[in-house]
């Protein structure tokens, strides 16, 4: 299965947003640290790694997380490994 | 002399010992923390030593000296000292991980204020309660988490004379000051006045299952089981690399953080970044760990991140591994034993008790799921148990159980860090003792051999993480939004984290359960409670009762584990 960049970027933030409703993603940028903006906590973020995965299929490793940082890492990610 | 009398006499020579380990202030002068655990190292001519190695989010590392922490600290107390605050003032921290948090938990300690730690991820609900009920004199904070957290409701506050951020220059932020500006122009040698070893020290917030949350507060005297525990149940010492992974907001954070392994001279490591396997290991491996103290829920993240990550770090330094926070799985333990080739080696205590009270310990084989033996000096029973689950009181008598039975975990009262009242509420502290025991709230079994094993709460306090989550507190936070009629909060069961705050919500007439309805409410959680909020939340329009109105918390959750419902004590023993 293939994902564009505007898909992926859906799921970011549909991710973000179940775990922080009220979340303005578009507000803080892409570049931001998701983490940071969000206040979100380690087991917000496992939530969070594991809600990308279920939405796309794309298995998600440890050694990704660095790149999960921002929205942008987030949406590249998805993309390269979705196709 | 009888054995209980024996057994007692044991303990109380226990500690005598113990205290013989410490120096006392100088010219006999009493008992103070932060001399223990700063100045004493420099008079004995190892200011040089490293004491802390605070390691920052992009893996820079700054080492703070002995020589160097008592001349900041001293620094802090004459700045205390400068801004009027009188001895026995509480002093709050703000923190995240760091030198701030050191420099303003020991310079309060010299100066014979009291030093109460919050926790960063705290909404602005928990942090105002907690501040008006320690009725915070001075609090110590970042720029951002004041302008997001503090500022908003600094009018609810009129006993919070002073904030000092630690990153802001002199008239950055209106109503604060620069606590770099303060430190600049303070003296950094300090003498520490006479302490009394009973004078109030350290003042840490626990929750319960009812009311606000509990000001339970230590004495100096505490650094006697401090540094006692961490060599008994940690294997700490003086050449000792030490990481702590706690947060500072938690009273492992700073009796085990901070205390402990500063009296011993060690090298303390602070990482300030966000937790992440890969950068966990690689600070086992670079900074040469020899001791860690870490939690159950990170040992299980690690565990989720695979062993395979492991491949190509040297964690041979690595000597001691022990967990605190919740009972530590089977599965975990064995996971621990192949992965690190070692033991993790469980142990017991909780903010009452100020220090480790039962543990395993180096050099006798582990059973996977128990949490140990009591410590030298500490003197443990389980007490029988009535129908309406507390403990059974027969004309001031209670009765202990033998082998195999399951009541509640108490404690014979005088060990040195055991907390001395409940802030402002003498008679909830007095309650926690009963027939010459404090009661401990925890359900455990001792087996045959006299091992302790945890069963579950007593009461409705919720575990997450190994933080204690009173569900008074978030149900009360949700009954302020204007859709909500009451509130029922429990912890549900988490592979990761123990359990999770989940809500169950009724709301007011006029109100429809709409999806957009629950995530406002989420929503609202959070920007109150922070990372105390409910991580799930469902409406339910029949919330359980009792006769006398109060929700049945235990009913909630039987029904979440799928248990019978007319079935609680299956639920005690599932918990």
């Amino acid at each position: 299965m293939t994902i564009t960049r505007e898909q992926a970027r859906d799921v970011v933030e549909r991710a973000v947003r179940r775990i922080v409703p009220d979340a303005d993603v578009a507000s803080v940028g892409d570049d931001a640290d998701l983490r940071a903006a969000f206040e979100l906590d380690s087991l917000d973020f496992l939530s969070f790694v594991e809600l990308l995965a279920t939405e796309t299929g794309v298995r998600i490793d440890e050694d990704d997380y660095p790149e999960l940082t921002t929205a942008t890492g987030c949406t590249d990610l998805l993309v390269r490994r979705a196709g | 002399m009888t054995a209980v009398g024996q057994v007692r006499a044991t303990s109380t020579e226990a500690w005598a010992a113990a205290r013989r380990l410490l120096d006392g202030l100088p010219d006999g002068r009493g008992l103070n923390i932060a001399h223990e655990a700063v100045d004493r190292h420099v008079l004995h001519g190892d200011g040089v030593r490293t004491a802390l190695r605070v390691i920052a989010p992009d893996g820079g590392l700054t080492e703070v000296s002995y020589a160097e922490l008592a001349g900041l600290t001293s620094a802090f107390a004459h700045a205390l000292d400068g801004l009027g605050v009188a001895p026995g003032e509480v002093v709050f921290s703000l923190l995240g991980r760091g030198v701030d948090t050191y420099v303003t938990a020991l310079g309060t300690l010299k100066h014979t204020s009291v030093f109460s730690p919050l926790f960063t991820a705290f909404g602005p609900e928990p942090i105002r309660q907690r501040l008006t009920l320690g009725h915070g004199r001075v609090l110590v904070t970042t720029t951002g988490l004041y302008r997001r957290r503090v500022e908003p409701m600094r009018e609810e506050l009129p006993e919070l004379a002073h904030v000092l951020l630690v990153d802001a220059a002199p008239g950055e932020v209106a109503g604060t000051l620069s606590l770099p500006e303060l430190l600049a122009r303070s003296e950094r040698t300090y003498d520490i006045p006479a302490t009394d070893p009973e004078t109030p020290a350290l003042l840490h917030f626990t929750s319960g299952t009812t009311g606000t949350p509990k000001g339970a507060l230590h004495v100096h005297e505490a650094v006697v089981a401090h540094h006692a525990t961490a060599s008994y149940a940690l294997g700490l010492g003086r050449d000792d690399v030490f990481w702590c992974t706690a947060d500072p907001g938690w009273v492992t954070g700073t009796s085990y953080g901070i205390v402990a392994p500063l009296t011993h001279g060690s090298t303390v490591v602070c990482d300030s970044g966000e937790f992440a396997p890969r950068r966990w290991y690689s600070i086992l491996q670079d900074q040469h760990v020899t001791v860690w103290y870490t939690a159950p829920t990170a040992l299980r993240m690690l565990m989720r991140a695979g062993a395979g990550l492991l491949e190509g770090y040297d964690l041979s330094a690595l000597r001691h591994i022990a967990s605190v926070g919740e009972p530590l799985n089977p599965e975990v333990v064995e996971w621990g034993q192949e992965t690190f080739h070692r033991p993790v080696l469980d142990n017991w205590w909780q903010t009452e008790t100020g220090a480790i009270m039962i543990s395993n310990r180096a050099d006798v084989p582990v059973r996977p799921g128990s949490m140990g033996m009591p410590i030298p000096g500490v003197e443990a029973g389980v007490l029988a148990r009535g129908e309406d689950g507390r403990v059974l009181v027969d004309d001031c008598e209670v009765a202990e159980l033998g082998p195999g039975g399951t009541g509640e975990l108490a404690l014979r009262p005088g060990w040195p860090s055991m907390f001395r009242t409940y802030l402002g509420e003498q008679e909830r502290y007095e309650r926690c003792f009963v027939g010459g025991w404090y009661l401990t709230g925890d359900l455990v079994r001792r087996d045959e051999d006299g091992w302790f094993w945890f069963v579950g709460r007593g009461d409705d306090v919720i575990k997450s993480a190994g933080h204690l989550i009173g569900p008074f507190e978030v149900e009360s936070a949700l009954m302020e939004h204007p859709a909500v009629a009451e509130a029922g909060v429990i912890g549900k069961p988490d592979p990761v984290a123990g359990e999770v705050v989940k809500a169950f919500v009724t709301l007011k007439d006029g109100y429809e359960p709409t999806e957009e309805l629950r995530l406002e409410l989420v929503a609202f959680g959070r920007r109150r409670l922070g990372s105390v909020a409910p991580r799930e939340l469902v409406f339910d329009p029949h919330l359980p009762h009792t006769r006398s109105g109060k929700v049945m918390r235990r009913l909630l959750k039987a029904r979440e584990l799928g248990l019978p419902e007319g079935d609680l004590s299956t639920l005690e023993r599932e918990s």
